[in-house]
């Protein structure tokens, strides 16, 4: 098949960027509006031809805010949509995101984080997890938030990310970085080429009321009893996201008398780190949340029972800790170590932290934030 | 002598729905609705059609008309319809906006979807202020015109020029038709008609962008009566915004 | 087996491709490898660099923060990253382009005139290839002839340049 660019299962050695290009392609995207910043380049340019080879539409549109608002539009008749950005952008991006949140519209974004606030630095960073999380834009709203680690993961996300944000009728993103974007490792894309034709019809899109009656796609409700209705309509199917769809990784955590939760990057670093200090016989464990959101809170609840001590591991202020704060609820000591700007810490940095955290005596449900030294 | 059997020489256009529209006595919106449907009507194309609401007092027209219809954001009607028209190219797509929605917080999307030549069709409904948010000041106020945030008149050096939508987008290359009418009299309601539907025939023969600025009253936001926002239209807004054909590709 | 790359230059002098070609290189041996690019605005014009990892394990941080090699095309690359050598690191330095000497007694140092080199072979674009062709004879992290097999992969539609690449990889590894 001429449009499948690599056959399934076939290792190639690709940057981060253009393999959830690629892997986006694969799954079915045929329409991507974005607008050039560092450190996702990569994806834009990719599509710009990849689109073109398999029919798709690509945009490079006057802003980001026009791009997510190609999106509202694309989605709406039913195409498959992408668009990427990187904090600055994703920023601007909020204000279509929550328009299709509450059109309950599926898209797929990408926010391949750069150092922040402001225009920041284009070095790898993960200061906009409260950004993902918490939705992003104006109103009460949710959207799937997926954090591979890998190339390999990058590649096979977006069909995850299209799968879930059909079934949900949900805005999903992949939540990366500037280092996974831009490295290269070998993938292999492993599901099939998505035929779109075969993608089940959807019974909300707009494609001219022939033989049926007119559809409207809105975000206005004035009255405020249907505003209300569709926010706990919106609640339930958030509710029912987060009973079925949570993602997690755990390593060594059977006999780990610390368990590293970090997410992406920062979950690669603390495996090394975790790999060095088990040759010293400390015993550590990782828990890496795949899905920040919904986040695997019953997995840090139970982890937090059972092992005496957290430490999260970010290349932000602590922002993820304050989840695992919330779901350990007082049951672990939970440490945290920190790096923001752009600085990807070392493992030795982090074998060190973890050897603090070892030593330091705090009592359960108290927070010691471990400083760089 | 009375007619033998009672005919029906006058209806609503098939794309306006049975719900009432919500618009002030003597306002432009409803006779630029009608106009619209009526186009639609008249080309058969009610079900292949989806219309654009924008933000502003238009934005419930997604009630108003019999279509396939979505409402947007703020000034974002022309990616949308970028988006919509380019995945499904043989849809009618036209989007519905006012001057603070297409000339103020919509430009980059207005200028950006003229200069690709998007082919969907936009109309412009200015009526030189805000009316949905209280008659605040718009992009195209005109000088010494008074809003609730221009309270001793628009004063050129201190809030700017009105923008020129028309002679400012017929300096793009893409534009296809662009054309500026009024609806304060029969005339202008007739020739305003012949523009919307000379638009719309463009975009399904593929020409490419068009636009129809329609200079309309609001009585309401203008603090006059109807029949005097009429004459203001006339006396003071088309002086401004000079009616005419800024640019036409097919005719060449 | 793990062994930890830089390899640094001017942009131009090919060593994003030359790190790609030494990663794919890894992955058509079976082995773990990752590549990570210097980026942005560092690039235009300035010194560009690229970190790789080869390893029979998994490669978790795709980091190099001590490298066991360091190939510097010019002098910059040679200030910035000497000093990064792990003790008992190899230094591979172009020594067409670099005048002084390195300082560190702690390491193996190869000078290699990679400019001349591939000049005699046809182009100084393949002065890239001569080091790698001294690095991959020396350390053994690849086989030079899985490189040449990667060549095609890594430089497609450039099929006229093969023979020179290949020649330079053979001169580059007699100087190991």
């Amino acid at each position: 098949m001429g449009i499948e660019k690599y056959k399934k299962g076939t290792k190639v050695l690709i940057k981060g960027n253009e393999a959830m290009a690629e892997g986006a392609v694969r799954a079915g995207c045929r329409f991507f509006g974005g607008y050039p910043i560092t450190p996702q380049n990569e994806v834009p340019e990719y599509l710009s031809w990849r689109l073109f080879e398999v029919g798709g539409t690509f945009i490079q549109a006057e802003s980001e805010v026009a791009a997510i608002n190609m999106l509202y539009g694309a989605s709406a008749c039913g195409t498959r949509s992408m668009t990427s950005s990187s904090g600055c952008g994703i920023s601007l991006k909020q204000e279509g995101i929550s328009y299709i949140a509450s059109a309950e519209l599926p898209i797929f974004y990408a926010n391949m984080i750069r150092g922040g606030p402001g225009l920041g630095n284009i070095a790898p960073c993960q200061g906009d997890y409260f950004q993902a999380t918490r939705g992003g834009g104006h109103g009460d709203y949710r959207v799937i938030v997926l954090a591979p680690n890998s190339v390999q993961e990058m590649g096979n996300f977006p069909k995850l990310v299209y799968d879930l944000a059909d079934k949900y009728r949900i805005p999903a993103m992949i939540l990366a970085d500037g280092l996974l974007g831009q490295m290269m490792e070998p993938v292999s894309f492993d599901f099939d080429w998505v035929d779109i034709s075969k993608i089940p019809s959807k019974d909300y899109i707009l494609n001219g009321c022939k033989g049926r009656e007119r559809r409207v796609i809105n975000t206005l409700h004035m009255d405020v009893d249907v505003l209300e209705k569709h926010n706990w309509h919106l609640f339930e199917k958030y509710n029912k996201i987060a009973a079925n769809e949570i993602r997690f990784e755990e390593r060594y955590t059977d006999d780990a008398e610390l368990i590293i939760v970090a997410y992406g990057t920062a979950a690669r670093i603390a495996v090394d780190a975790i790999v060095k200090a088990r040759k010293e016989g400390i015993k550590v464990g990782l828990l890496r949340p795949i899905t920040l959101w919904p986040f695997p809170e019953d997995v840090v609840a139970k982890l937090a029972e059972r092992v005496g001590k957290i430490l999260v591991v970010e290349m932000s202020l602590g922002q993820l800790v304050e989840d695992v704060r919330m779901f350990a609820n007082g049951k672990s000591e939970i440490y945290f170590y920190g790096r923001p700007g752009g600085v990807v810490p070392n493992p030795e940095e982090v074998l060190g932290v973890i050897k603090r955290a070892m030593k330091s005596n705090i009592k359960a449900g108290e927070f010691c934030h471990l400083k760089k030294l | 002598m009375p007619f033998k059997e009672t005919m029906k020489i006058f209806k609503k256009p098939d794309c306006l729905t049975k719900i009432p529209m919500r618009y002030c006595p003597g306002c432009g919106h409803g006779i630029v609705h009608r106009l619209i449907a009526e186009v639609i009507d008249e080309l058969g194309i009610r079900e292949n059609t989806v219309g654009i609401a924008p933000v502003g007092c238009s934005v419930f027209i997604d009630e108003y008309f019999d279509c396939d219809m979505i409402q947007t954001a703020h000034g974002r009607a022309p990616a949308v319809a970028t988006g919509i028209k380019r995945c499904l190219p043989n849809l009618v797509v036209f989007s519905y906006q006012g001057d603070g929605d297409l000339a103020a917080i919509g430009t980059a999307e207005t200028v950006h979807a003229a200069t690709r030549s998007e082919n969907f069709t936009t109309i412009f409904v200015n009526n030189a202020i805000y009316g949905m948010t209280g008659g605040q000041q718009a992009p195209t106020t005109l000088p010494t015109q008074k809003t609730t945030t221009t309270p001793y008149g628009r004063d050129t050096k201190i809030h700017g020029f009105p923008v020129k939508v028309c002679e400012m987008l017929a300096s793009l290359d893409g534009p296809t038709y662009l054309e500026r009418v009024t609806v304060s009299k029969v005339a202008g309601v007739l020739k305003t008609k012949r523009a919307i539907k000379k638009a719309f025939q463009l975009q399904l023969d593929g020409l490419g962008f068009s636009l129809v600025e329609v200079l309309s009253p609001c009585p309401t936001g203008w603090g006059i009566t109807p029949q005097k926002a009429c004459e203001y239209v006339d006396e003071v807004m088309t002086p401004y915004y000079p009616l005419g054909v800024f640019k036409d590709l097919t005719k060449k | 087996m793990r062994q930890e790359v830089i390899i640094s230059g001017f942009g131009g002098q090919g060593v994003i491709k030359a790190g790609v070609l030494l990663a794919t290189t890894a992955m058509t041996e079976n082995k773990h490898c990752t590549h990570f690019p210097s980026y942005g605005a560092e690039m235009r014009g300035g010194t560009a660099n690229c970190s790789i990892i080869v390893s029979t394990d998994e490669i978790a941080s795709p980091i190099v923060n001590e490298p066991d090699t360091v190939i510097a095309m010019n002098e910059p690359s040679l200030d910035k990253f000497e000093p990064k050598l792990k003790k008992g690191g190899l230094l591979i330095y172009n020594s067409s382009l670099i005048s002084k000497k390195p300082s560190r007694s702690d390491i193996e140092i190869i000078a290699v005139p990679a400019n001349e080199i591939a000049e005699q072979i046809g182009t100084t674009k393949c002065a890239n290839m001569v080091v790698m062709g001294t690095y991959a004879a020396k350390t053994n992290a690849v086989s030079i002839d899985a490189i040449k097999a990667s060549l095609s992969v890594v430089f497609a539609g450039k099929d006229k340049f093969l023979d020179i690449n290949k020649s330079a990889l053979d001169e580059g590894a007699k100087l190991k």
